[in-house]
């Protein structure tokens, strides 16, 4: 059992994450030397994830509101309306340093508190998609962390019973020491029945809900030093557990219970456990907030304060009730086979105050320990632009077959189907269109409506500059969700970089954010909810910057959503949008020639709304059989996808202006192809014309193979380059 | 007839069972709670997938002796009809109204795709609206779904016909490369002697409309549920 007054020393602040300062700032506010369980506390709310001090002076620029806008980022997870009177409730969130330690539980937990955070505001989930970054696959760790965050995300998703729908998988030796599991999850409420997690009433009680206290996942495992722990027995993994089967109990039992209307407030236990959700409550509605730890129901005997209130045991939440109602909301979680204790009670004196076995262990002031929280200007450097890459100055490739094989084949481009089979992307019978298109299309019950949903990022492009990889990554997620025929919504992000404390990683954050913030604000398309992950880096060594954008997209009429797969030979092929060539940062240059060089893609995110609005009328009036967004290795790619996807293949007899290395693989931004019936060519050429929209008749679908100026593949070779990576390397 | 759905605790797919069921009946069943001992007025019982006791211990051991289980024994005996899908089959099986036993998948994976299968029987009341040997495509989404038998049990299984569904290839072809699970002959479905009883792995009722990528699954609900009761 830890002590609750053993003596505060500089090396137990330091083991907390406080600075010096930091910690000056809080015998200040307190007037005394905290108790260790205080300190704990302090140490929860004022790190990195819990306080965003790195990063909040930067992300108070970003739009946040617009008129679908219901709730923006501040609460477990934004919330959008889409008519019907339901709402989309979503967002991101990373679990990236306890995946790399322990895939399996890291990866899972990492899943399950994401779907905890929106069915704790009152919805459904009807969606979960992920975003990983892998290190080399040659590094020996690689294999191994593939396999165990992708069972760890199916083993978590597919018992608790979310289609996994969508997401991205990257390979990149940047990340060999620190790999990145952004877990993203989409519900669905119904506007009158949303839930926050801000108390309000005194006297009200705080109740504990779902599976026991154990444990795992107490921060301080990485400091259970023997000053304070006598016995190291006691220390455990600070990888949490995760159980998805209470989780599925937990979410029937609390949207039971919100529809019985026993609930004031309601706030999931992630990060930093019974604290942080404890002092949100109380803070958010000024009211203060006792707690009784001999309440709380245990896993082990014999926790301390201590433990109790740092613990991320898995599958909790904790809620202000309606005092009346007790014995309706006890029978539901009874039902369930769950934990319903009462803990504590909201009082008046904006105190939180914590008790166990008849000792006050913490008596703090609630409101300053989230708004008093430390917030730096951190200073940052913007890093030296890198030059263009002069297509004429690349050499042109011999034979294009066999570099569109070697392409598809490559880790980053080939089919990911050996991930997504391993996810039960069918479950709730509503999954429209399957993992491996532009975005995942998921129908709305009871309505004829639909989601369309994707999660993008161009780390290479965020490298080289941040800014333009910010905006980049914003405009791909919205032209993803055009292309499946929505009209894109808002967005969560997720912002994973290296330490803040070195300017120039402060520099791609900052440069991150202000290009994420421009590209929003230009496609109306607001940010409602994030995470900020910092320090990820190993050995000094950064990964590369990736700020993961979620994007949501709604259909009016779902039965309209456009795929990717070409329909039938005859239909003739467009390219929307312009066509510069543009090699720089490009898979071509990686993979072909092994350079990582020059200035990304540059985003005109006022061609990117035209172009998205056009193609997007082109679906939704029928105009469109089939539609791709150009991204990653280009237009030769694209259309090599979109023949894979149908078997069908396609005779080119026309190609954007440039050597062929340039049109075929550049990666210029804001364009699409399209396949549209020969009777409907001039109609779809005038439509883009009256935009200012460029469009070119690239040619014709048909036959078995993918013909090209210069080159012939046969459809099947396509494929089988394509599906042969990821299952021969993870065979090994 | 008049159907319901069984819900245990750790059940996901028990919302797929009855939207299906509505679609092709225009009645939503009737949803069963574990800890009844007693079942409601039916003519068809489902057993839905997922999770069950988060499959903690065996797949489905744990659901098949739960109180709502006996009365489902008791049910099948008279010749109420139910059907055991995905966990559902699992759990028909650790309660002995099945023959054999589903275990991990050969690959060791969770898999989520369409498949076919080749309908072995199409004599059965679940699968009349089918014709034998024509091959169906539906999803499948399971970590252990490889059906083993003894030797003996499977020789009189396959003799009285009790074999419903094969995985097959596209052609109907029930080869080994479409044997994804490593299931002894291909089987993905089986009936009970007296044909009232239905357990298979693969889930009909996510591909029953358009929108969902086709519409093979409905025969079997369509089969069952529009016969007379």
């Amino acid at each position: 059992m830890i002590r609750n007054d053993i003596e505060i020393t500089p090396e137990l602040v330091k083991e907390h994450g406080l600075k010096p300062d930091e910690y000056q700032k809080i015998l200040e506010l307190i007037g005394r030397v905290p108790t260790l369980t205080e300190l704990g506390i302090f140490s929860a709310m004022w790190n990195e994830h819990c306080s965003y001090k790195s990063s909040k002076k930067w992300l108070k620029t970003l739009p946040v509101t617009g008129p679908r806008v219901i709730q923006g980022p501040g609460e477990n997870a934004g919330v959008v309306a889409i008519g019907e009177g339901l709402v989309v409730v979503f967002k991101m969130e990373s679990h990236n340093h306890p995946s790399f330690i322990e895939p399996y539980q890291g990866a899972g937990t990492g899943v399950g508190g994401i779907l905890r955070d929106v069915f704790t505001m009152g919805a459904r989930p009807v969606a979960a998609l992920n975003a990983l970054r892998f290190g080399d696959p040659e590094h020996p760790r690689t294999r191994h962390l593939v396999q165990g965050v992708v069972k760890g995300i199916g083993g978590y998703g597919n018992s608790f019973g979310v289609p996994t729908v969508g997401g991205e998988v990257n390979f990149h030796k940047r990340y060999n020491g620190n790999i990145l599991v952004n877990a993203m999850a989409v519900g669905i409420a119904r506007a009158d029945q949303i839930f926050y997690s801000k108390a309000s009433g005194v006297s009200m009680p705080v109740v504990y809900l779902g599976s026991k206290t154990g444990r795992d996942g107490i921060h301080g495992a990485s400091m259970a030093s023997a000053e304070f722990d006598d016995n190291s027995a006691d220390k455990r993994p600070t990888v949490q557990v995760g159980d998805p089967f209470s989780e599925k109990l937990l979410l029937e039992a609390c949207l039971e219970l919100m529809a019985s209307g026993a609930v004031i407030a309601i706030q999931d236990m992630g990060a930093a456990g019974l604290t942080c959700s404890a002092v949100e409550m109380g803070a958010k509605g000024d009211l203060g907030l006792e707690l009784d730890l001999d309440k709380v129901p245990c896993r082990e005997a014999g926790m301390s304060a201590y433990e109790m209130m740092l613990s991320e045991s898995q599958e909790r939440m904790l809620m202000v009730l309606k005092p009346e109602m007790e014995r309706e909301a006890r029978a539901i979680f009874e039902k369930w086979d769950l934990d319903f204790a009462i803990v504590g009670k909201t009082t008046d004196t904006l105190r939180f105050v914590v008790r166990h076995q008849g000792d006050v262990m913490a008596d703090l002031p609630i409101k300053e320990l989230g708004d008093e929280a430390p917030e730096y200007d951190r200073p940052w450097r913007e890093g030296a632009k890198p030059a263009p890459v002069d297509a004429a100055s690349i050499p042109l490739p011999g034979d294009i077959g066999a570099v569109i094989l070697k392409l598809l084949g490559s880790p980053d481009l080939a089919s990911r189907r050996w991930v997504w089979e391993q996810y039960d992307h069918l479950i709730l019978g509503n999954t429209v269109q399957r993992p491996g298109g532009d975005a995942a299309v998921v129908a709305l019950d009871g309505t004829c409506q639909g989601l369309a949903i994707t999660v993008d990022v161009s780390p290479r492009y965020c490298e080289a500059d941040p800014f333009e990889g910010g905006k980049q990554a914003v405009a791909e997620t919205w032209r993803n969700l055009t292309a499946v025929g929505a009209l894109p919504i808002a967005i969560t992000d997720n912002l994973n970089f290296g330490n803040p404390e070195k300017p120039e990683i402060m520099g791609q954050l900052v440069g991150a954010i202000k290009g994420i913030g421009e590209a929003a604000r230009a496609l109306d398309y607001p940010i409602v909810s994030g995470n900020v992950s910092l320090y990820n880096e190993t050995n000094g060594i950064g990964i590369l910057p990736t700020p993961a954008i979620g994007g949501v997209g709604l259909l009016e009429d779902v039965t309209k959503s456009s795929t990717l797969a070409f329909k039938r030979a005859g239909d003739a092929i467009l390219l929307v949008g312009a066509t510069t060539g543009h090699l720089g940062q490009s898979v071509y240059l990686r993979e072909i020639e092994g350079r990582e060089e020059g200035a990304p893609p540059p985003v005109d995110l006022a061609a990117e709304k035209r172009n998205g609005d056009a193609v997007r009328a082109l679906i939704l009036d029928g105009t469109a059989t089939a539609v791709h967004d150009l991204s990653d290795g280009g237009l030769a790619i694209a259309l090599a996808e979109m023949a894979m996807a149908s078997g069908i293949g396609a005779m080119i007899d026309a190609l954007p202006a440039g050597p062929a290395h340039a049109a075929l693989f550049g990666e210029d931004q804001a364009r699409y192809l399209l396949t549209v019936a020969p009777s409907d060519e001039a109609k779809a050429a005038a439509a883009c014309k009256a935009a200012g929209v460029a469009i070119q008749r690239l040619g014709v679908t048909g036959g078995d193979a993918l013909v090209l100026p210069g080159a012939a593949v046969l459809v099947s070779r396509l494929k089988d380059a394509h599906e042969g990576w990821f299952p021969a390397y993870m065979q090994g | 007839m008049k159907a319901a759905v069984v819900v245990f605790p750790g059940i996901n797919r028990e919302r797929d069972m009855a939207k299906a069921v509505e679609l092709v009946s225009g009645t939503k069943p009737v949803m069963v709670w574990h800890g009844m001992s007693e079942l409601p007025k039916v003519d068809l019982v489902l057993v839905p997938g997922g999770f069950s006791y988060g499959d903690y211990l065996r797949c489905g051991a744990i659901a098949a002796r739960s109180p709502i289980m006996r009365a489902i024994i008791d049910g099948a005996a008279k010749g109420l009809n139910v059907i055991g899908i995905c966990n559902g089959f699992q759990i028909l099986t650790e309660a002995r109204l099945l023959p054999g036993v589903l275990m991990r998948n050969k690959d060791l994976n969770f898999v989520c795709r369409d498949v076919h299968l080749k309908v072995e029987n199409a004599a059965t009341r679940f699968t009349a609206r089918y014709s034998a040997g024509q091959t169906i495509r539906v999803p499948v989404a399971h970590g252990e779904g490889n059906y083993f038998a003894d030797a003996e049990t499977l020789k009189r299984i396959e003799g009285e016909g009790q074999v419903v569904f094969r995985y097959a290839d596209a052609q109907g072809n029930a080869s080994q490369d479409a044997n994804f699970n490593g299931s002894l002959n291909n089987i993905a479905g089986v009936v009970n002697v007296a044909g009232n009883v239905l357990g298979m792995m693969p889930h009909p009722e996510n591909l029953v409309t358009a929108l969902q990528g086709g519409t093979d699954g409905r025969g079997l609900f369509e089969s069952i549920l529009e016969r007379a009761a």
